[in-house]
């Protein structure tokens, strides 16, 4: 009994003269990640800004250029179109990721016998990944051992078995509809979450108001849901604007480099021609692009004022 | 008379939903079932285009046996991929389950700036520093090793990790944490034995979803891994498909997308709670 008191007035008392220490210990939770995050985010992005002031090859000295870099962009006009490229594939696969999702969405929003089960197959492409896909679209698409040409071929749609690969138009719709397929289960868990968020008595009471569905969808759904919409929208967004995989695998940035985006640009100045330097000037404007939006997605995001 | 129409009206739509669920659902997995249908044809029939996609000659598991030809083989790349994933999962587990604890529980100069600094990482695409992180490497002499990939992954995950994980440790009870405390807990002891339980969902979560995304990197494992015996299954498959090896033996190709997409389908499957409970925290905050 005494030897309990005896210590734990001690104990108190250090307790509380070391209060502040103790919430040091704090740091030490966080170090390791503050540590790789460090090195292997804040470091190289400092070193992308000074790398694209300089011309740096793969071997030997580096110098110091100032802004040459950046003026070479802007006569670069390969990357102009692989930008204005990436930023038509973004707009196009945006909006047909959103046709098949929006509908896919409001189908499986409540929950009626074997919904679960049609949620789970529409999402199982979300969890492939993007090069396994688009692994799997090659062969497809294929025109001599894939699956698109030959069972065209066969039906008699086509006269011969047409390469869907060798021209713009079915290669870039090719690529969208391996995305739209590939994605939309995952833009579907999204929107449906919002839709899930709005309150039924709402629904019921604009149903005793005389309001038809449209007119539901227009003054509720589409208003409460502007967060997760937004949410959707600038997952998708800035998901396109990277892409990559897709456009390396299956096309390889063809048929006559039409379909290079601008990753790929930046891949091939930085590790297929070694320009380090111009392809971190490269990633610089792609980093400004990206974080613009960022910004435009938090503003989006903010939190509805007066309503709630 | 009016409520056999309605009865009749409930089944049309019944019939309705049905039909358009199960096309849809067909669309959706067709190409995966195709693919792995195809790939139990022998070699010379998977050639062929995939009409029908079942085996018609025999079952056959020559792909997979070819795949091991090629290069360094199937194996050794399916070991780097396994590997750099379990690796992954277990480094950001234990990192992030620290940081979203101490960030939690710890009131320590700068702990704010940090947080922000960890989060703030998700805004910035990390293609765009490729280059410097391979310089990074190298400096550190991890250029091209599976160690050095594993780090690069473990970063990615952190802002979503560590969010999450902080979340799951600010939803435990203050008081649970104070009775441990009087019965003489330490802080380690307190974090393993009380607290880790309590926020094992969120474990699961961050675990899932670290898995699926080292498995499935694509460009940082191409720039990042030069020697082919350190590809992952990703990077080597794409060497396969691009003709590296020869002729295109799509029989492969197939069998090798098989191998890459089955654990991702499997865990999925068995942990889907954890996965849309991961997608909804990041949709809802």
């Amino acid at each position: 009994m005494t030897s309990i008191t005896a210590t734990s007035v001690p104990a108190r008392a250090r307790t509380r003269a070391g209060v502040g220490l103790r919430q040091w210990v704090g740091l030490l939770y966080v170090l390791p990640a503050v540590a790789l995050v460090t090195v292997f985010f804040v470091i190289p992005l400092g070193m992308t800004a000074w790398m694209s002031l300089n011309n740096w090859p793969l071997m030997g000295e580096h110098s110091f250029i100032g802004l040459d870099n950046y003026v070479a962009i802007l006569r670069d006009t390969r990357f102009w179109n692989a930008l204005k490229f990436t930023f038509y594939y973004t707009v196009i696969v945006t909006i047909a990721i959103f046709a098949v999702a929006f509908p896919l969405a409001i189908f499986i929003e409540r929950p009626r016998p074997l919904t679960n089960l049609y949620r789970t197959a529409f999402f199982m492409p979300a969890v492939v990944g993007f090069a396994s896909a688009s692994l799997l679209w090659s062969w497809l698409l294929n025109v001599d051992s894939g699956l698109f040409s030959p069972a065209a071929y066969d039906l008699g749609l086509t006269a011969k078995k047409v390469n869907l690969l060798a021209t713009f138009q079915p290669a870039f719709w090719s690529i969208i509809a391996m995305v739209v397929w590939k994605v939309a289960g995952f833009t579907m868990i999204i929107l449906m979450t919002g839709l899930q968020s709005i309150p039924q008595d709402l629904q019921e009471a604009a149903v005793i108001d005389g309001a038809g569905p449209f007119a539901r969808f227009r003054a509720i759904t589409l208003p409460l849901m502007r967060r997760t919409l937004a949410l959707a929208l600038i997952l998708s967004v800035a998901g396109s604007i990277l892409a990559f995989d897709q456009f390396y695998i299956i096309l390889r940035g063809g048929p006559r480099n039409q379909t290079l985006t601008a990753v790929y640009w930046i891949f091939n100045q930085s590790f297929v021609s070694f320009k380090l330097g111009y392809g971190a000037a490269l990633s610089m404007v792609l980093l400004a692009i990206l974080v613009a939006l960022s910004l435009v997605q938090l503003w989006l995001l903010r939190k509805p004022e007066g309503l709630d | 008379m009016a409520e056999a129409m309605a009865q009749n009206r409930r089944a049309a739509f019944s019939l309705a939903r049905h039909s358009t669920g199960v096309i849809a659902s067909v669309l959706f997995l067709a190409p995966i079932v195709w693919t792995v249908l195809s790939t139990f044809k022998p070699a010379q029939e998977a050639r062929q285009p995939p009409l029908p996609p079942w085996p018609t000659t025999g079952f056959s598991i020559e792909n997979y046996e070819t795949l091991n030809s090629f290069g360094d083989g199937l194996w050794v790349s399916a070991q780097n991929s396994i590997y750099v994933s379990v690796m992954t999962v277990l480094l950001s587990v234990l990192v992030s389950v620290l940081a979203g604890y101490g960030f939690s529980r710890f009131r320590f100069p700068f702990r704010d700036f940090f947080f922000v600094l960890i989060l703030s990482t998700i805004m910035i695409p990390f293609q765009s520093i490729l280059t410097p992180i391979f310089l990074v490497l190298t400096k550190l002499g991890l250029h091209n090793t599976l160690t050095g990939l594993v780090c690069v992954y473990v970063t990615l995950q952190l802002p979503f990790s560590i969010f999450m994980m902080r979340n799951a440790f600010d939803a435990v009870p203050r008081e649970i944490e104070e009775a441990a405390r009087m019965d003489g807990a330490n802080n380690v002891t307190m974090l393993v034995k009380v607290m880790l339980p309590l926020v094992w969902p969120g474990v699961v979560t961050i675990a899932l979803f670290a898995f699926l995304g080292a498995w499935n990197e694509f460009l940082a494992a191409l720039v990042l891994m030069t020697d082919q015996s350190k590809f992952t299954l990703p990077v080597m498959m794409t060497a396969l498909q691009s003709g590296r090896f020869g002729a295109i033996d799509w029989g492969a190709v197939q069998a090798g997308v098989t191998v890459m997409m089955v654990p991702c389908l499997i865990l999925f499957l068995a942990l889907q709670r954890f996965y849309i409970r991961g997608l909804m925290a990041g949709a809802v905050k």
